[in-house]
């Protein structure tokens, strides 16, 4: 475990064309870690994560993906990711080809991926018309009933980033409230990059909230509102009012172009991106 | 009586359909309107289960998001997304499933994938998400969605969740273990599948609409059931308790968040 700035860690662990997960069901969302992928520039990634969210729209629309392995791609509660639909409806900036699946299927994926299995396997797209669209879910025959299970891959991307609330000095990572596919995606990737809230001397008990040990775990980095404008949990409330706005912020490739570049291109970090928006629409 | 609109009689009659006790695996949007309407009237041992996890939560306010903190802040359990699929969901121990759509078909198959072609859609929509597996393993699914002649559709741009397939049986055939959807709830009335076709048809009215409106509104012929009723209007304390829900929400969401220093 290495003890890095957000900077160094994205430099070392994310290389253009690699398989990157950022993961954190509407939690825990690590978009720092994303708009530090913007600014060192990477290309060709492929990208995975149940939803994508802004923190992909925003990657996607910068130009960083060619592909996307995801199962909900929607702005939660207000619409659409219209970066993400400009990439599939009109292939701007750049075409995006698509792994789309269900989350039961993505969940079962890095299940697979976490226990270095082939493949997951899930009662699941039963009488959809996504396993004629993806060649990728299959079916597998119970060896005992002679059932047929759905099967897909197993997901083991080259890194995975996760934003958490803590971590001690040995890299030892907590986190708690919904934690998604997080611990899964985590232990299934090659290598796992954490952003965390606080960097403590030691962890408070676990109580079952997720720990990480520090052995899995290959850069931690403090990176206090890492997961603005998602939350953190015991730390600060999900910004649902920026969800909202970003609705209007991306609608054009114009706008979305110029916000990016005011308050994440042109910010040297994520204090100095946090300090952008104070006072701004 | 208070004056009530469409829009508020859609999640009342969805809310009816719940029952004290039942766990109820939760959509966002009308959906959860509906559910929590459930909850703070009629159903208050309702268990509510959202995709991120959260068990048997009771929000004060409605999320925005499936995932929002208000959700895990007020469960009585919040489990990792693996296991809400795979041991509770698919294990069967879910007795309602309540989903939206972009559309629906006469056998209550659900799109909300693209409109157009998959590989060059016109309109690219979120996806699945949960929506395929509730649909094939909760015990039963209740949809809710507006009705126009372009999501009441005669064939779906892409079938994502599947409802009675094709009909007369198809389902029974197909490896899902739940019983698909025993009602449509729309802002006319409610669509519920006949006996042996399983094809959707109209089998209640809200108060001041008609057959002939619905009619319209359905992108296909649309059976009427020949015993037919008319839902009684939202009551006082529906309309009230649903009004004050979205007032608590609209005053909470536009909060603003304090950042970390």
């Amino acid at each position: 475990m290495q003890l890095l700035s957000l900077r160094e860690a994205i430099a070392e662990y994310v290389t253009d064309g690699a398989c990157v997960a950022l993961e954190g069901f509407t939690h825990l969302i690590p978009f720092a870690a994303g708009h530090e992928i913007i600014r060192q520039g990477r290309r060709d990634l492929h990208l995975v994560r149940m939803t994508p969210d802004l923190v992909y729209d925003q990657m996607i629309g910068m130009g960083c993906a060619r592909r996307l392995t995801f199962s909900w791609g929607g702005n939660p509660g207000v619409g659409s990711l219209h970066r993400l639909r400009e990439a599939v409806e009109r292939g701007r900036p750049k075409p995006l080809e698509l792994d789309e699946h269900t989350h039961a299927g993505m969940a079962a994926a890095y299940c697979a991926g976490a226990a270095r299995l082939p493949f997951g396997m899930l009662r699941g797209y039963i009488g959809t018309d996504l396993v004629a669209a993806n060649p990728r879910i299959r079916s597998v025959e119970c060896p005992f009933t002679g059932e047929r299970i759905a099967a897909v891959p197993a997901l083991n991307p080259d890194v995975t980033v996760l934003h958490a609330q803590r971590a001690d000095r040995q890299g030892n990572v907590a986190l708690h409230g919904i934690v998604g596919a997080q611990r899964e995606a985590g232990l299934a990737a090659r290598a796992l990059v954490v952003t965390v809230e606080e960097i403590v001397d030691t962890l408070p008990p676990a109580m079952n909230s997720i720990v990480l040990p520090h052995w899995v775990v290959s850069a931690v980095a403090h990176c206090p509102g890492g997961a603005y404008p998602a939350y953190a949990q015991g730390c600060y409330g999900r910004d649902n009012s920026f969800y909202q706005r970003w609705d209007a912020i991306s609608r054009d490739r114009t706008g979305f172009q110029a916000w990016m570049e005011r308050h994440v291109l042109g910010t040297a970090d994520h204090r100095e991106f946090l300090a952008s928006l104070q006072g701004a629409a | 009586m208070t004056a009530w609109t469409r829009d508020e009689m859609m999640t009342v009659a969805a809310a009816r359909l719940l029952w004290d006790g039942c766990v109820c695996f939760v959509g966002i949007g009308l959906p959860s309107a509906a559910c929590n309407l459930a909850r703070l009237t009629h159903a208050p041992g309702i268990v509510l289960i959202y995709e991120s996890g959260t068990i048997g939560t009771r929000p004060d306010v409605l999320p925005l998001s499936i995932g929002d903190g208000e959700l895990a802040d007020t469960a009585s359990c919040v489990v990792p997304l693996p296991e809400i699929f795979a041991y509770y969901l698919q294990a069967g121990r879910v007795d309602v499933g309540f989903l939206g759509a972009a559309q629906v078909d006469r056998f209550g198959n659900l799109n909300s994938t693209v409109i157009g072609p998959y590989e060059s859609p016109s309109t690219r929509l979120p996806g699945a998400g949960g929506a395929p597996e509730i649909a094939a393993h909760a015990r039963q699914t209740f949809v809710m969605l507006k009705a126009t002649p372009r999501s009441f559709v005669p064939a779906l741009d892409f079938r994502t969740s599947a409802g009675f397939l094709e009909g007369h049986g198809s389902r029974a055939l197909s490896g899902a273990r739940g019983g698909g959807p025993r009602a449509v709830i729309t802002d006319f009335g409610i669509l519920t599948p006949a006996a042996v076709s399983q094809e959707l048809e109209l089998s209640a009215l809200f108060a001041g609409a008609t057959a002939e409106e619905a009619r319209a509104a359905v992108g296909w012929p649309l059976l009427v059931a020949e015993e037919g009723e008319t839902l009684a209007p939202p009551s006082d304390v529906e309309v009230s308790t649903l009004r004050a829900l979205h007032a608590r929400t609209r005053e909470a969401h536009s909060h603003p968040v304090r950042l970390p220093a």
